[in-house]
């Protein structure tokens, strides 16, 4: 899973943090908090790193393995920022068919990164999606708004070297 | 009056209280179900499905382990369906475990080979995915190898609910889950104790104390040195459980022969240091009730509830007592006193102690216990499960052994000590030291049975109050790092009535640490080990002729002859230490 620790420095402001101390105060003490507060969390940061995660823990006096346990668990959670380019390899019925997974593949090589992760300096991230409705260009992939399709792992690294 | 139940098992009629589980019904009816995950009081979550039987009229195969029982309730715990599905559980279990039972140290105990043996299975029809090893040894004191685990949560119950510390939990979703610290930190990285509890809940060989024997073989059969041991007082009262000995024999004569044919140059006792502690942490307390230093004052001989609250309570440090542990004043006296008098370089020393502990793994490389001359108190500091692998390998035969008695030096030791391996102990040993001081030996008592735990699980909290001359003492005794949290809150609060408190890590103290010979869920729910190991320690104390720390002879001498008086210049030195508030987080 590519969930641990991000390779992205935290950037969170004291804005944020007051920010969060104040969700915090919201549900401290009551039966399951750590959810809303996770959520609302993701909301101010756009994800959860360990920094986030040590706020939580300590404001509604739980151990991090149980935050962690939790934002680990659902899907709707990432700890990895989005980078400057957001790629997205559809995972649709007909890009799967044509290939998608050595395109997933290609990304994850070339930019040393896992599905869900970040490169170390912000720029590029990685998440699969479902059916984007280009199904006619199958293999495809987005990143950011920008389509391409017939893609092959060649084409992939030919593109993500375009945007250096 | 307790309502009652009745029932059928099997066809056969019950009657036990309303809310048992069926599991507790069938037990009582002489009916054992097969359990996995299930913990009694830590973990009670029906997740691993081992344990189902059918219940008439219900749509599916219950966990028995949590459903309670119902009037009129008809429970069959042997029908084909039932055997089935439990099978099938069992095999996927298996199926995706590392069965490396032949190198294991956990064969002898292993719940799930006991299960697959139970269930008759001679091969697994399901390969699992990933069989390579996963293993986590960054820390001083324990091993984690994921490949073996169950994901049955024991250990993750004991650490969060029993120990309120939580460093573990499960990771991830689905296949990928897995146990381990938050964001996959490594074990030394995080606020983890080294208690060591995880490792007594885990039914499989996933957990394991970090094996030190080959250092230990390596210092014997090294001839340039002189290698010296110490055994604390609850490691001769669980030792025989591993060479099948009833639970709550003593062993201390054999304990002992059998390390002087290990080969240990000197076979000394830490009761003797117990005694020790005593003269120091109770002329320290005199100390502090006449207004030098703070109240209440807190012991210091568990190293897991050291580090917890250097961790937690850095505000608080100056509660506890600065004495080191009997380990460390043990092994500090090895390497000063004892080289001294027998002109031997202590550098040339090595220090083993045979402890019940696997947090004094961690705490004999605590740099500020250094010594003026440059060592290092201890060397090397194995657990009794240790102890018990290396008599074996060495093939000592135990039950035939004679019993022998500890080199005099550092080996004479009162009741008081023994009883330092149970919970309460500490304050009664030190309160008859106090007590005699302030009253006189043949006025103060001798017992102080209200700080001992006599309960099963000897895990409450003990409060009690003497009249001493001038002024009445409130002491209060807890075990468990729960119950230690509820005490530093009061102090923390300014709430706190106490003058002396006693703390140790694990539940019950000593005698059920984390490197005690291992036990079954099942032997845990149903058999008193903590209180059976404890008897034999309060048997041995009154057995004894000498009972009283101050009275320990040969701890009078070593004020003679080298420390002067207790809390002294010398004694400060060697003997006593200081605390370092630590961070709970690595970030």
């Amino acid at each position: 899973m590519p969930n641990c620790k991000t390779l992205v420095n935290y950037t969170g402001t004291p804005q944020q943090e007051e920010q969060l101390r104040q969700v915090i105060e919201k549900y401290k003490g009551q039966p399951g908090a750590a959810m809303p507060v996770l959520q609302e969390a993701q909301e101010i940061f756009g994800y959860l790193p360990e920094e986030v995660q040590v706020i939580i823990a300590n404001g509604l006096d739980l151990p991090l393995s149980e935050i962690y346990g939790i934002a680990s668990f659902y899907a709707q959670f990432t700890m990895n920022p989005k980078g400057q380019y957001r790629i997205s390899v559809c995972l649709g019925t007909a890009c799967y068919v044509k290939g998608a997974a050595a395109i997933v593949e290609a990304v994850e090589k070339h930019l040393n990164i896992r599905n869900g992760g970040i490169t170390p300096d912000g720029k590029f991230s990685l998440d699969c999606c479902r059916c984007i409705g280009a199904c006619g260009l199958a293999p495809v992939m987005m990143i950011n708004d920008e389509v391409y399709g017939k893609l092959t792992p060649e084409k992939v690294v030919e593109i993500l070297n375009s945007y250096n | 009056m307790e309502k009652l139940v009745n029932l059928k098992i099997n066809n056969i009629p019950v009657t036990v209280p309303e809310g048992s589980t069926i599991l507790k019904a069938a037990h009582d009816s002489g009916i054992k179900i097969p359990t996995l995950c299930y913990l009694r009081d830590v973990n009670e979550i029906g997740a691993c499905r081992i344990c189902v039987v059918e219940v008439k009229g219900a749509r599916s195969l219950v966990a028995a382990c949590v459903y309670p029982v119902s009037e009129g309730m008809e429970v069959f715990t042997n029908t084909p369906k039932v055997r089935n599905s439990r099978r099938l559980t069992l095999e996927l279990i298996l199926s995706n475990h590392r069965m490396a039972c032949l190198t294991c140290p956990r064969s002898k105990h292993c719940e799930l080979l006991a299960l697959a043996d139970e269930f008759g299975i001679e091969a697994v029809r399901y390969a699992g995915d990933d069989m390579q090893p996963r293993i986590e040894n960054t820390s001083l004191h324990l091993i984690r190898d994921n490949s073996k685990c169950v994901l049955c949560r024991r250990c993750v119950t004991t650490c969060r609910n029993i120990q309120e510390v939580g460093v573990i939990g499960p990771n991830d979703r689905g296949f990928d889950t897995h146990i381990s610290c938050a964001f996959d930190r490594d074990l030394c990285e995080v606020d983890c104790i080294s208690c060591g509890q995880c490792i007594n809940s885990c039914p499989t060989g996933a957990l394991a104390e970090q094996d030190d024997t080959d250092k230990v073989w390596a210092a014997l059969n090294d001839p340039k040195k002189h290698v010296v041991v110490g055994t604390a007082p609850a490691v001769r009262a669980a030792l025989g459980e591993s060479f099948g000995m009833p639970i709550g024999t003593n062993v201390e004569g054999q304990m002992v022969t059998a390390l002087r044919r290990l080969g240990f140059d000197k076979v000394f006792d830490v009761d003797h240091a117990a005694d020790l502690t005593i003269m120091e942490e109770g002329t320290e307390f005199l100390h502090r009730l006449q207004g030098e230093g703070s109240l209440p004052m807190i012991t210091s001989c568990s190293p897991g509830w050291i580090r917890y609250c250097e961790q937690h309570y850095g505000d608080q440090l100056d509660h506890l007592s600065t004495c080191k542990s009997p380990q460390q004043m043990f092994g500090s006296m090895v390497k000063t006193y004892y080289a001294q008098k027998c002109g031997i370089d202590p550098k040339d020393i090595v220090v083993v102690t045979i402890m019940p502990c696997v947090a004094k793994k961690y705490e004999v490389q605590r740099q500020e216990q250094r010594l003026p001359n440059g060592c290092m108190p201890v060397d090397i500091s194995i657990t009794t499960r240790e102890l018990a692998r290396m008599i074996t390998s060495a093939g000592l035969l135990f039950d035939y052994l004679p019993k022998g008695r500890f080199d005099e030096l550092l080996g004479i030791s009162t009741g008081a000590a023994v009883i330092f391996g149970a919970t309460g102990g500490v304050m009664e040993a030190a309160l008859r030291t106090v007590a005699a001081t302030l009253l006189g030996d043949e006025n103060a008592p001798l017992e102080f049975k209200d700080v001992r735990g006599t309960e099963k699980g000897m895990d409450s909290i003990r409060v009690a109050e003497y009249e001493l001359p001038g002024r009445t003492v409130k002491v209060c005794v807890a075990s468990g790092i729960s119950n230690a949290k509820k005490i530093m809150d009061d102090i923390r609060a300014g709430t706190c009535e106490y003058d002396f408190i006693e703390i140790m890590a694990c539940p019950g103290g000593c005698i059920n640490g984390g490197g005690q010979p291992l036990h079954t869920s099942y032997e845990q729910d149903y058999i008193d080990i903590r209180g059976l190991r404890a008897g034999a320690l309060y048997n041995q104390d009154e057995s004894m002729s000498l009972r009283k720390s101050h009275h320990n002879p040969m701890v009078k001498k070593l004020y003679e002859e080298f420390l002067g008086e207790p809390c002294g210049h010398k004694s400060h030195e060697l003997l006593h230490t200081h605390y370092i508030p630590r961070k709970k987080h690595i970030l």
